[in-house]
């Protein structure tokens, strides 16, 4: 299990390699590396996509039309998405990308050569401080097979020019060269129950509470708003659950034994009930409080508990509504202590 | 100004009626505490945590002086900025208050000068200030303790005459009386001499948790500041090494649920070990069983040391749990550790080294204050308390044996004027070998009034009274009461939605159970209570600890996340919901409830 200059384990990884695995790579290999749950996988690093664009560069350029497209031209935009997409889809792997990819995938899989996987975009300047491009680029879940996996990482670079992509870097104003995407091939969790963790209150910003949202089956249902999850509310320090609302969670996500994941009508009985039980909740508020010493700030992750009830971790990136409101402290040390009183007896309140 | 929120009142106190029958008790109250008209423009609150049930008027003395004592501090000793004193009405009853509030800004500042060389150097001196005030607070209980006994001899005593007292004894009722009155108003002052600055110090750092930690618990706070050897624990202390001393010196089997104090005290004198059981007990009741059972503001709530069922009705379950291999002492250095980790663990997740210097100032000072905010209690509402009306008490006996009215407890349903009147009559009479008047015209009254206090504790109150206010910025009663606009307009809200089968309230300590709701309106009542029983009650006070060890959970009309009942709870870690307004009234005894005392939420299951 060794890593090449196109893929990376994810035990090889920190967040320095950021460049070449991309933000959600960098922060699997993190949480990997500071002996957190995370399924295990390898990062198809941005030298193969590097190398693809390159040779289609050759062809006809694309970082420079990309970046002297307007916002307000869509139909630029969905014109060059489409011929962009159509070619990256379609560009032969370089032979040593491909033998790379078909070596890890295999050692991956182990025995079972159909062993379900998740392919996930890992962009460059995704999940970086300054930007977050989370959820525009492409994710596979419940991939089955080598050739599946090799068109499959095509698909995601190929995101990278979706017109939602695209958009939002003209949006941003961008550089194209800074951008580039690897891809994650990880061992995908069967989950039993899935969801969201914010290791302070997206609500309040407390930093002293953990938020933990949650529902049956796969977290994608979450991310994609389609569920409203049970939400809890758990002390960092006192370990009590504070908040706990149970909603109806009507539909989930469930993989199929073909291939793939579809949404279903939850059972009658688990409709109403919890999705998570309360010492699942500590076990993860743990972790939680783990990961977000390791980074030393508040994190918003995501995370699964599979049918053997084991909990992992699927990604962890830092807050960052309510850390730019940190700046303002909420008292300062006063000259004389006793200032402080006349908080509440001065009438100041 | 916003209409809606102008439009939002409680009943004017005009339209609230006398109980039709009860005009003429009512009047007996001083006319200063009588509602008049102007008193519709002001909003005032039923004082239902100090008095929750209808005040005899002489009981009412106890809000005269704590009232007089209050406002002298916060308006003439420390000139808190924003607040005077109190006023207090009473009607059927019921102890209506309201605060002054200051609010012009140049008054404000004018009195905050003056606050900032008065409280400021309280606070400078708080330690040796606080151990002055202990040495003054046994005097005052030595000297009342030192009150002679009442006594009206046929003759004056032989020694006196040749001693030349010139004074007989007749005076001595009157000069004993007074020195009581006296003793009572002024250890008032001393109650509050600390009080306000003590809490006000409590909530600066409450005020900045809230603000770091905006979803924090009361009661996590509360945590942090709590102090753990407060002479008010004591008393539960004691009784729980009794307990273990009884099993040690092999008399436990004594000890059954249902037996009287004196038949269990007989058996134990029959042995030697019994005998050095009921020595130890003898030490711990001076001074420690001078604690109420109740929170000292009625003459009916008597001391451990005045009524021992009380903490005899708790050995058994101390005892049984010894048996059971239970450690029984509190765990005072384990829980100082965990109150230092809570501490340290809030202070790491702070954003920066400034805010953590500010919050390690104001820590600090919430700890030096504490001691008296949670200690004071002991030595004025209990112990000097039951002096207090144990000597009313006596006059009482001697006003009865002279026939002014059948009962000693007869003389709380006299004025303090009145008894004072009496006392003048019973002088005379004594002077004078004629009868006194006061037999003719006591007991009727005394009987008019009995029974308008049965009848108003029959009806409920109003929560408040009068246009609701913007805000209540009033700090005094924030901290005394935890009365804020949020919890009026839930106030407001439960009188529009009487259905609701949820009680929301403070969450004082976590943890949810079911059970067995037992509405214990008055102490008498305590013995109800079986084991996995709900407490349902207006108020608790520390003299109920014991009866939180058979209970599974607690719920009270009044209190916040410091009140007596969130700390006991907490302790025995039981879940607790306080100051939720109104969970006696609509709870009914046997009912099954749901506690969440992590959420501050009860439910009616059935």
């Amino acid at each position: 299990m060794r890593s090449t200059a196109n893929i990376s384990w994810f035990a090889d990884i920190t967040l320095a390699d950021r460049a070449i695995v991309g933000g959600k790579g960098g922060s699997l290999g993190e949480l990997t590396r500071a002996g957190i749950a995370v399924p295990p996988g390898f990062v198809v690093t941005t030298r193969g996509f590097e190398l693809v664009l390159a040779e289609l560069e050759k062809q006809r350029q694309i970082r420079s039309r990309v970046e002297a497209l307007t916002l307000h031209d869509l139909k630029g935009i969905r014109l060059l998405s489409e011929e962009l997409r159509t070619r990256l889809k379609n560009a032969p792997l370089p032979p040593d990308v491909r033998s790379d990819i078909v070596a890890a995938h295999a050692e991956l899989c182990g025995p079972d050569p159909r062993w379900p996987l998740a392919v996930r975009s890992s962009a460059t300047a995704e999940d970086s401080e300054e930007a977050s491009f989370a959820g525009l680029q492409d994710t596979y879940l419940w991939v089955k097979g080598t050739e599946a996996i090799l068109e499959y990482v095509r698909s995601c670079w190929a995101s990278l020019y979706s017109v939602p992509s695209i958009s939002y870097r003209r949006k941003g104003g961008t550089s194209e060269n800074g951008v580039a995407i690897a891809v994650v091939v990880q061992t995908m969790v069967d989950a039993r129950s899935a969801g969201v963790m914010f290791t302070r209150s997206p609500l309040t910003g407390d930093r002293s509470v953990i938020t933990i949202e949650s529902t049956w089956g796969l977290g994608s249902a979450v991310v994609s708003g389609e569920v409203t999850p049970d939400r809890f509310v758990i002390g960092k320090i006192t370990g009590q659950i504070s908040v706990r609302e149970i909603s109806d969670k009507r539909r989930q996500d469930v993989t199929v034994e073909s291939g793939g994941i579809k949404q279903i009508e939850t059972p009658e009985e688990l409709r109403r009930a919890p999705s998570i039980s309360d010492g699942e909740l500590k076990a993860l508020a743990e972790i939680g409080c783990k990961v977000e010493r390791h980074y030393g700030r508040p994190q918003d992750i995501e995370w699964a508990i599979n049918h053997e009830n084991e909990i992992s971790l699927l990604q962890s990136r830092p807050e960052t509504v309510w850390s730019d409101k940190d700046k303002a402290p909420v008292a300062r040390p006063a000259q004389n202590p006793l200032e402080h009183v006349m908080n509440i007896f001065g009438g100041r309140r | 100004m916003n209409t809606t929120l102008k439009t939002r009142c409680f009943p004017l106190p005009s339209s609230l009626k006398v109980v039709p029958g009860t005009e003429r008790a009512q009047a007996a109250y001083p006319y200063y505490m009588q509602f008049a008209r102007e008193d519709d423009e002001r909003f005032w609150f039923y004082n239902s945590m100090h008095f929750p049930e209808p005040m005899s008027v002489f009981d009412v003395t106890t809000a005269e002086a704590a009232y007089c004592a209050l406002g002298a501090a916060n308006t003439r000793v420390h000139s808190l900025p924003t607040t005077l004193g109190i006023d207090y009405r009473i009607i059927n009853g019921r102890i209506y208050i309201g605060g002054n509030a200051v609010t012009d800004p140049a008054e404000i500042a004018r009195r905050t000068k003056e606050f900032q060389q008065r409280a400021f150097y309280y606070y400078e001196h708080w330690e040796e200030l606080f151990a002055q005030w202990k040495q003054k607070m046994l005097a005052l209980i030595r000297s009342a303790e030192a009150l002679p006994k009442l006594a009206l001899p046929e003759f004056e005593p032989l020694e006196h005459v040749r001693a030349g007292r010139g004074i007989a004894s007749n005076h001595y009722l009157l000069d004993i009386y007074q020195k009581t009155l006296e003793g009572y108003f002024r250890m008032w002052h001393h109650h509050f001499e600390f009080l306000l600055l003590g809490y006000g110090a409590y909530l600066t750092f409450f005020d900045f948790c809230k603000k770091a930690f905006p979803e924090i618990s009361d009661q996590t706070v509360a945590r942090m500041v709590a102090g753990m050897e407060a002479e008010i624990f004591r008393p539960d202390d004691e009784l729980r090494r009794l307990a273990k001393r009884a099993i040690e010196l092999g008399v436990d089997d004594l000890f059954r649920d249902g037996t009287a104090p004196g038949e269990i005290m007989q058996c134990l004198e029959q042995s030697e070990s019994g005998r050095k059981w009921l020595e130890e007990l003898s030490d711990a009741r001076e001074p420690w069983f001078n604690i109420n059972v109740g929170d000292g503001f009625y003459h009916y709530h008597r001391s451990w040391n005045d009524d021992l069922s009380m903490p005899f009705a708790s050995l058994p379950g101390y005892i049984a749990n010894v048996k059971a291999g239970e450690r029984i002492e509190r765990p005072i250095e384990k829980l100082m550790v965990e109150r230092q980790q809570l501490i340290d663990n809030y202070r790491e997740l702070l954003n920066s080294d400034e805010e953590r210097a500010a919050y390690d100032q104001m820590i600090q000072l919430a700890h030096r204050v504490f001691p008296y905010v949670e200690g004071h209690k002991f030595y004025c509402e209990h112990w000097y308390t039951n002096l207090f009306f144990n000597k009313i008490r006596e006059f009482g006996a001697l006003l009865a044996e002279h026939g002014f009215f059948p009962n000693a407890e007869d003389i709380f349903h006299l004025t303090h004027y009145e008894v004072e009147a009496a006392i003048v009559d019973l002088m005379t009479s004594w002077s004078n070998g004629s009868p006194p008047r006061g037999p003719a015209r006591w007991t009727p009254i005394v009987n008019e009034r009995k029974t308008a206090i049965a009848e108003w504790a029959r009806h409920e109150t109003p929560p408040a009274l009068g246009p609701v206010p913007d805000v209540i910025d009033d700090p005094a009663i924030v901290m005394l009461w935890g009365i804020t606009r949020e919890n009026l307009d839930s106030w407001l809200a439960a009188g529009e939605k009487p259905d609701s089968n949820e009680i929301k309230g403070f969450a004082a300590s976590s943890g949810v159970v079911d059970g067995i709701a037992r509405v214990v309106m008055t102490v008498d009542e305590i013995d109800r209570l079986r084991r996995g029983d709900i407490l349902v009650c207006h108020v608790t006070n520390p003299s109920w600890a014991p009866v939180f060890q058979k209970i599974a959970a607690a719920v009270s009309d009044i209190g916040g996340s410091m009140s007596h009942a969130a700390i006991v709870a907490r302790e025995y870690g039981l879940p607790a919901v306080v100051g939720t307004g109104t969970a006696t009234q609509k709870i009914k005894d046997g009912q099954r409830i749901r506690v969440d005392g992590g959420r501050g939420v009860v439910t009616i299951l059935q």
